[in-house]
């Protein structure tokens, strides 16, 4: 048998390289990271993230100069809720790094516009979408909701149809904010496959019990 | 005398003026004619794009990045057929892949065409539009002999593309291409050296290259601050790797750099068209254009007719849809104006946990208040037109 195993050359790809870069330059910061369908995500404790983003963007060996993007994600179940994902590229190395943080809506997240200006929008709709706040952004304002719009439409308990829809009144000659009414109900098709494990009960199943 | 009481003048530009390119509303501060502030409000053409996505399958997502950019529908499905592919970890076959090429290059001057010259009606000029909507009309004809749509394609599929293209059409397209310096030559003669056109573009709204990095900016935007940058070279996907095309680089970062390299771009993409029109001629551009791959790519009619397998995979890809492999992902494209990206995270179901797109007009448009700070009033529209701005991918 040990004659047919063929021993690969290790090939070090430059992504865990780098990531062993950042992770041995920043300490404590860095928490994890993973290189995951030819992408890097750095894992960082959330106050560090303005010294991880100034590191990234001017030490030699990364010059992530290029500010690519933030977003949010939600995971209910977890303590933090929020991941905050930042995107940043190099252009000397051909590289794009991820780094990732998380958060809930009541501590703030260090803004980065001091360090990548062009992440001011890019933070308002993180916190317009999800409510994750950032400490000294400039101007933390909603973005993409309505003006005086209620709640947080990405988060995973917000649901579809929203709570609000307006309408043009004639009677009034302005515009009405009304609760949500639907003609039917709200239809959500589960398409997977029931064989494959469901925790859910089928509709008539709960009879088969008794 | 006594002293006068001078204030500044708020303007509210839009948010139905024309040359807002859409619905975007901008809250100006004049001192005078001369802009102290901007305060550009987003967000009026939100239609919850990313959430939608949340509740889709995998192969419903795709018309909803139609709606993004509307000016070059493709571009953006191709961002997202990349992203479920890497995951998937399926390839394209060569023919899919030129075809993908071909139709990014059409929505490349697709978008182009439109930005050019409506920059230059934003700035007096009519005759421009006219002779470049006549252009872009004989485009969509081929968007439409391809996938039935004019616009709202839905063509770029995770695995390939929907369909073949009929022989017809690729031998049309050639003669587009045969055709189509002739005519960007005249929106060439009419601007390039225009006295009126020069003055309202050349040294507006300049960026310096490293303020554009920055700032998010990517494509014309960087490229036009002296940026050698293309992910169509630097991270080639699809068939780009085998297509010979020059990256048309400015020096000085302003509108009218912006404008020649859009123009060169506009070159650029008819050559690497008539090249995918030969490759998809010659013997080995033959083939299957989508992923052979039962379990992503749902089977043809024809063959559903003979094969049970196929009706069983066509029953099942239309209801449940295909899963993909729990974990995240970032592709981007080089779309026409700059790098639009798709985050994509799949908890391993059939519909993605989150798909945050990332649209390269939104860094550019965050930029107003810089780009356009001491500027003239008649340059905000200028510069906004040298952006190219479109509400679907800004405001999602």
């Amino acid at each position: 048998m040990d004659e047919t195993v063929v021993v690969e050359p290790i090939a070090i790809d430059p992504l865990v390289t780098l990531g062993e870069h950042v992770a041995a330059s920043l300490g404590d910061a860095v928490l994890g990271f993973d290189v995951a369908y030819d992408d890097l995500t750095v894992t960082v404790a959330r106050d560090s993230i303005v010294n991880v983003a100034t590191f990234l963007r001017d030490d030699p060996k990364c010059r992530f100069i290029s500010f690519v993007d933030v977003c949010g994600a939600d995971y209910p179940a977890r303590e933090f809720r929020f991941d905050v994902v930042y995107h940043f590229l190099s252009p000397h190395l051909n590289q794009r790094i991820r780094v990732k943080l998380e958060a809930d809506d009541a501590t703030p997240v260090p803004s980065i516009c001091g360090v990548y200006s062009g992440a001011n929008w890019f933070e308002r709709e993180t916190y317009d979408l999800y409510g994750v706040l950032f400490s000294g952004h400039p101007d933390l304002r909603r973005i993409l909701t309505d003006y005086g719009f209620d709640g947080h439409p990405l988060r995973k308990d917000f649901p579809l149809t929203g709570f609000v829809e307006v309408r043009y009144d004639e009677e009034r000659k302005r515009v009405v904010y009304e609760p949500v009414t639907l003609a039917q109900e709200f239809r959500s098709f589960d398409y997977l496959s029931p064989w494959e494990g469901t925790d859910y009960v089928l509709p008539g199943d709960e009879k088969a019990k008794n | 005398m006594s002293e006068v009481d001078v204030r500044n003048f708020t303007l509210n530009f839009g948010p139905v003026h024309p040359s807002a390119h859409g619905v975007l509303r901008m809250i100006l501060e004049l001192d005078g004619e001369v802009v102290e502030r901007v305060d550009p409000h987003v967000g009026l053409l939100h239609r919850g794009t990313e959430k939608l996505i949340e509740y889709k399958t995998y192969l419903q997502a795709v018309p909803y990045f139609d709606r993004l950019d509307y000016v070059a529908p493709m571009n953006q499905e191709h961002a997202f057929a990349l992203a479920v592919e890497r995951m998937l970890d399926i390839e394209v076959p060569r023919r899919g892949q030129l075809i993908r090429v071909l139709y990014a290059e059409i929505g490349r001057l697709l978008a182009h065409l439109m930005n050019v010259t409506t920059q230059a009606m934003d700035i007096g000029a009519l005759t421009p539009p006219l002779w470049g909507f006549e252009q872009r009309e004989k485009l969509m004809v081929f968007y439409e002999r391809a996938s039935g749509a004019r616009m709202h394609a839905a063509y770029f599929r995770p695995g390939g593309v929907h369909q073949d293209l009929p022989q017809a059409l690729i031998d049309d397209i050639g003669v587009f291409c045969d055709e189509f310096p002739k005519a960007l030559k005249d929106i060439d003669t009419l601007l390039t050296a225009n006295r009126i056109f020069k003055q309202r573009n050349v040294d507006i709204g300049v960026v310096p290259l490293e303020e554009a990095w920055g700032r998010g900016f990517s494509g014309v935007m960087v490229r036009a601050s002296g940026a050698a940058w293309d992910l169509r070279k630097a991270q080639p996907y699809d068939a780009y790797a085998e297509m010979e095309f020059d990256v048309p680089v400015g020096s000085n970062g302003d509108c009218y750099d912006r404008y020649l390299i859009r123009m060169e771009e506009m070159r650029q993409a008819n050559e690497i068209m008539r090249q995918c029109v030969q490759k998809l001629n010659a013997p080995d551009g033959k083939g299957p254009v989508a992923s052979t791959d039962g379990k992503v790519v749902p089977p043809k009619r024809g063959e559903m007719k003979q094969s049970m397998e196929a009706l069983i995979h066509h029953f099942k890809l239309y209801t449940e849809g295909y899963k993909v492999p729990a974990g995240e992902i970032y592709a981007a494209v080089e779309a026409p104006k700059g790098e639009f990206g798709v985050y994509l995270v799949s908890d391993g179901t059939n519909k993605p946990y989150r798909c945050h797109i990332r649209a390269p007009g939104f860094a550019h448009l965050s930029a107003m208040d810089y780009l356009c700070r001491k500027h003239m009033l008649a340059d905000v529209t200028a510069i906004l037109g040298s952006i190219d701005i479109v509400f679907g991918e800004v405001d999602r």
